[in-house]
């Protein structure tokens, strides 16, 4: 590699680069001042993360970098930004709630920074290689987040489940990966389609691919590799949940989209199997076992997993308005899902302890009307009902199974949603049919502005919907 | 032609209300008063342009007019708004039901009442939009977020057993809608378009036209309700508050008659005259079956939703006659239907403020206190009987008149319907307004106050008016009905004689 080459490969990755030298320089920050600088670390990591985003949105060209192993394309420039959203808004939602969650240490925004680190190259990765290392840059962040709390049995558990499991998931990937290898010969996602095209695909071949698959599945959570979500979504502690639930989903989900069409593009009918059956699987699970839900956090694990599954819908279409249809949504399920997560941690008594079941949310069109109704809308548009934003979302994925004439997957889907409008409906029966039994305390103004602004987003897109749907159009023509 | 885009003014004007109520207050009794002049003054705005937009329409012009058209959200959706003869009625009804429910709400509504408003004139947005939409997907938009507020109208204000009917009004209609939402996306996949304009002039392969028929049927059949899936009526009926009966029968129940008019009938001409025979079947049921059910009700509400669902059935079977009797028919009754159901529910709504029991069992003699009401109630029982001499009966005659031309035996069952219907609602009136004034209870009733009268005497005129003289109504679907049932026909004929030269 000559200099040239890598100064421009450099020049390709300078988001993720100031993440890695802002996370450390955070650390050396907060070693040296000790316990206290929590709040002081946080707003500098809010600082770090949007000069990353900045720098992506305004400088960052397209291009191949590193011999190939990380890729700038509109498709990752699309991803990343709602990644850094993700984390940024996931931030700035723990400030009030560092203290009651115990998550006031300086590691914790220090562990968030290199976790988005490790979601954008998972993003821009272009290789089983760097797709490897990126993933586990990210989960071995997550693992320790979720057991910050170190005095809380749950936290721990679920930490620990989390790792366990994540382990698991990681080397059933890398057993996926050798295998594809073996039989391919190749690492790079470029290469792999070649030599599928040429060769024709053989059986260890699929197993790889059932292998990888398997993995990443793991990753975004989809049925039947969902299993630890409701217990991590429950023992974590609520502002890890909110962040759990919206940055890494989507760099998973990034990561998937890219593998299957970019990289196994030849072998599409033995993925799209695949595909289509954990998407049926993670849709229905989803609907049916929410229902039975009394914490509000476990209800919003089934309802992730559901709509990963509707995610996966545009996926298994396979086509440019599929790609399009999954980009919109993963947009929307991460705005409506940062913004159920505020109005969680708003929900807190005056006496200061949080409270986390359905039934606690009773009366409260009568004690805040605001956050009410932007509740409200969220667990409409959560439902798919039009004119929130959610619908759209499932619109331009069921749109893109119509066309790819899966007509069996799009008919169980909207069926399913129907089933999933149920628990929907129970959160906003609670809020205003039911009579009050307390009062939140005053919400706290960062809580209110996310959101405010994501029942705003939610409610508005049938407003902005068209310059966005231009966007994901853009990002999803990369592949096409 | 006007310049100015009156159809988004028509249909964005409630929403200019909700943004003045959210700014009033309500905790004091002059700011109640706010609210319901707020919201009264929007509704009759709203009317009013309504009217100026029946004055403009041109009805000897038998296709879309006001245009508006905006590129959307891009993959063809467009802002495409239009109306013809068949809809331009039914934004009339919408806005004209909206005052008279702003006023039944006026002392009933006792709690919540910025909420309450705030989700009727939402509601009447959704409800406008519906009709006057010329994208299909707008359409479902509109078609889809009026479940949102009346969730909740029946929820919030609802009677006892308002979560379960609330819920199963929700689900069971949006179980309905969503087959027709992946009809639709086959639809756009197959011409290219979302615009309604463009997909009637479309033909769909006979093989198609038949699951996109039943995909729509699923919706439109439980929107209106048909037998059997007419069970979330009752329910919602009995529980929503009075305003919310009103604007369920009188407009709610209208989409699922609009939509076969606007896409089953024109759009799937094959598929609707192989069905015919089918929604027949369901009609006459529907007619026969509900009107026996009616009879046997306690309660006052439940016995004219019944009686809806039994209306509802010469709707369908004038539709699918698919003659200019019986779509004219089939319309007027709509219209009709909208204003004769509308006043039972406030008829309702009167004494039910009084002694809050729906039961039939507890009235009796009211005509010895309440004369004025007495009357207004016969006018409209009346006309549910279907009488000469009110709107019903026009509509009633057409649609029987364009069965018959379609199917006698179809027409001869739907003919005992009538006489049944005049069983349970002179049974009805019988019991609630006749005998002697016996219940400790009732006697202290007062007969109509001012407000109420302003409500119910202009429907008994309009009820008799349209009975004696319905031409209005006439002279504006006249031409686009026309136009659709010509090229129905035509449709038909082409298939036949594809099938000839086959042979």
């Amino acid at each position: 590699m000559t200099a040239e080459t890598l100064l421009a490969s450099l020049q390709l990755s300078i988001p993720e680069l100031i993440l890695a030298v802002g996370a450390m320089a955070l650390l050396m920050i907060g070693v040296f001042s000790g316990e206290k600088s929590a709040s002081t670390v946080t707003g500098l990591a809010v600082a770090v993360l949007i000069i990353a985003g900045l720098w992506l949105v305004l400088k960052t060209g397209e291009g191949e970098a590193y011999g190939g192993a990380f890729l700038s394309d509109p498709f990752a420039k699309f991803m990343k930004v709602l990644a850094l959203i993700g984390s940024i808004t996931a931030l700035v939602m723990t400030v009030g709630h560092a203290r009651s969650a115990q998550i006031d240490r300086f590691e914790f925004p220090v562990l968030l920074v290199l976790a988005t680190l490790g979601m954008l190259l998972m993003i821009s990765a272009n290789d089983m290689i760097s797709l490897y290392l990126s993933l586990e840059l990210q989960s071995l962040a997550l693992y320790v987040v979720a057991a910050i709390n170190r005095d809380s049995v749950r936290s721990t558990e679920a930490g620990l489940k989390y790792f366990v499991l994540g382990a698991l998931s990681s080397g059933m990937l890398l057993y996926g990966m050798s295998l594809i290898y073996g039989f391919t010969g190749h690492t790079g996602f470029t290469q792999i389609a070649a030599a599928l095209t040429a060769e024709g695909r053989s059986l260890g071949l699929i197993f790889g691919l059932v292998f990888v698959l398997a993995g990443l599945a793991f990753k975004i959570s989809a049925v039947p590799f969902h299993m630890w979500t409701p217990d991590v979504y429950e023992g974590a502690p609520t502002p890890v949940t909110a962040f759990f639930a919206a940055a890494p989903k989507v760099a998973a989900m990034a990561i998937l989209v890219r593998i299957v069409i970019n990289a196994f593009e030849p072998v599409v009918a033995d993925w799209q199997q695949i595909i289509v059956f954990i998407s049926i699987a993670s849709m229905l699970l989803g609907a049916f076992a929410a229902i039975g839900q009394k914490n509000i956090k476990r209800l919003m694990a089934y309802s992730s997993i559901s709509h990963m599954g509707y995610a996966l819908v545009g996926l298994a279409a396979g086509s440019m308005a599929g790609v399009r249809g999954v980009l919109l949504y993963m947009l929307i399920y991460m705005v409506m899902t940062l913004g159920t997560f505020a109005c969680i941690l708003a929900m807190r008594r005056k006496e200061g302890e949080n409270v986390e079941n359905v039934d606690d949310l009773a009366g409260l069109s009568q004690t805040n009307p605001f956050m009410a109704t932007v509740l409200t809308v969220l667990m409409f548009s959560l439902a798919g009902i039009p004119p929130m934003a959610g619908f759209f979302g499932k619109y331009f994925v069921f749109m893109a199974a119509i066309e790819a004439q899966l007509y069996a997957l799009a008919i169980i889907g909207v069926l399913a949603s129907v089933v999933g409008a149920y628990y929907y409906l129970r959160v906003i029966k609670v809020m205003w049919f039911d009579d009050a039994k307390g009062e939140f305390a005053r919400t706290a103004g960062e809580l209110r502005l996310v959101f405010g602004l994501s029942g705003l987003f939610v409610l508005g897109y049938v407003l902005i919907g068209g310059p966005l749907g231009n966007a994901a159009e853009v990002a999803a023509r990369t592949f096409f | 032609m006007t310049d100015w885009p009156v159809l988004s003014a028509v249909t964005f004007m409630p929403l200019v209300g909700v943004l003045l109520l959210l700014l009033t207050r309500e905790d004091s009794a002059y700011g109640r008063r706010n609210i319901l002049n707020v919201s009264l003054l929007t509704t009759i705005l709203t009317f009013a342009v309504s009217v100026y937009i029946w004055y403009q329409f041109d009805s000897s012009n038998p296709g879309f007019q006001m245009i508006e058209k905006h590129e959307w959200l891009g993959t063809g959706i467009s802002y495409h708004l239009g109306i013809d003869g068949i809809s331009m009625l039914f934004v009339v009804l919408s806005a004209f039901l909206m005052p008279f429910c702003v006023l039944a709400s006026w002392l009933s509504i006792e709690k919540r009442l910025k909420a309450y408003m705030i989700a009727f004139l939402v509601l009447e947005t959704f409800m406008i939009g519906v009709f006057v939409s010329l994208d299909i997907v707008l359409f479902y938009v509109f078609f889809e977020a009026g479940l949102i507020p009346m969730f909740l109208i029946i929820g919030v204000w609802g009677g006892k057993d308002r979560v379960y009917a609330s819920y199963k009004f929700f689900l069971y209609t949006l179980l309905g809608s969503v087959l027709m939402l992946l009809a639709i996306m086959a639809m756009y996949w197959q011409a290219g378009t979302t615009d309604i304009t463009q997909l009637l002039a479309y033909n769909f392969p006979r093989q198609m036209q038949t699951w996109l028929w039943l995909a729509f049927f699923a919706s439109f059949a439980v929107k209106m309700p048909m037998w059997p899936v007419h069970t979330w009526l009752p329910d919602a009926h009995v529980q929503a508050p009075t305003a919310g009966s009103v604007i369920l029968a009188g407009v709610l129940l209208k989409l699922g008659g609009y939509g076969f008019l606007r896409f089953s009938l024109p759009m799937f001409p094959l598929a609707s005259d192989y069905f015919a025979p089918f929604v027949f079947t369901l009609s006459v049921v529907a007619i026969i079956y509900t009107s026996l059910v009616a009879l046997m009700q306690t309660d006052i509400k439940k016995l004219i939703a019944y009686s809806s669902v039994a209306h509802m059935g010469y709707v369908t079977m004038g539709i699918f006659a698919a003659n200019v009797q019986g779509v004219q028919g089939a319309i007027f009754q709509m219209l009709s239907h909208g204003i004769v159901s509308g006043a039972l529910f406030l008829c309702v709504g009167v004494v039910y403020d009084r002694l809050h029991t729906r039961e039939i069992a507890a009235y009796g003699g009211l005509v010895n206190n309440m004369p004025k009401y007495a009357v207004a109630f016969m006018v409209f029982t009346m006309a549910n009987v279907g009488l000469p001499g009110t709107s019903s009966f026009v509509g009633e005659v057409l649609t029987l008149v364009g069965a018959f031309r379609a199917n006698t035996w179809v027409a001869l069952f739907a003919t005992s319907g009538v006489i049944l219907s005049a069983a349970y609602a002179l049974w009805l009136y019988r019991r609630v307004v006749f005998g002697a004034l016996e219940k400790e209870s009732l006697k202290t009733l007062l007969d109509l106050s001012p407000r109420e009268k302003a409500i119910l005497y202009p429907l008994v005129i309009l009820t008799i008016f349209f009975g004696v003289y319905p031409a209005p109504i006439f002279d504006a679907t006249a031409a686009s009905v026309d136009l659709l049932v010509n090229n129905y026909s035509a449709a038909l004929q082409a298939a036949q004689n594809v099938a000839l030269s086959v042979q």
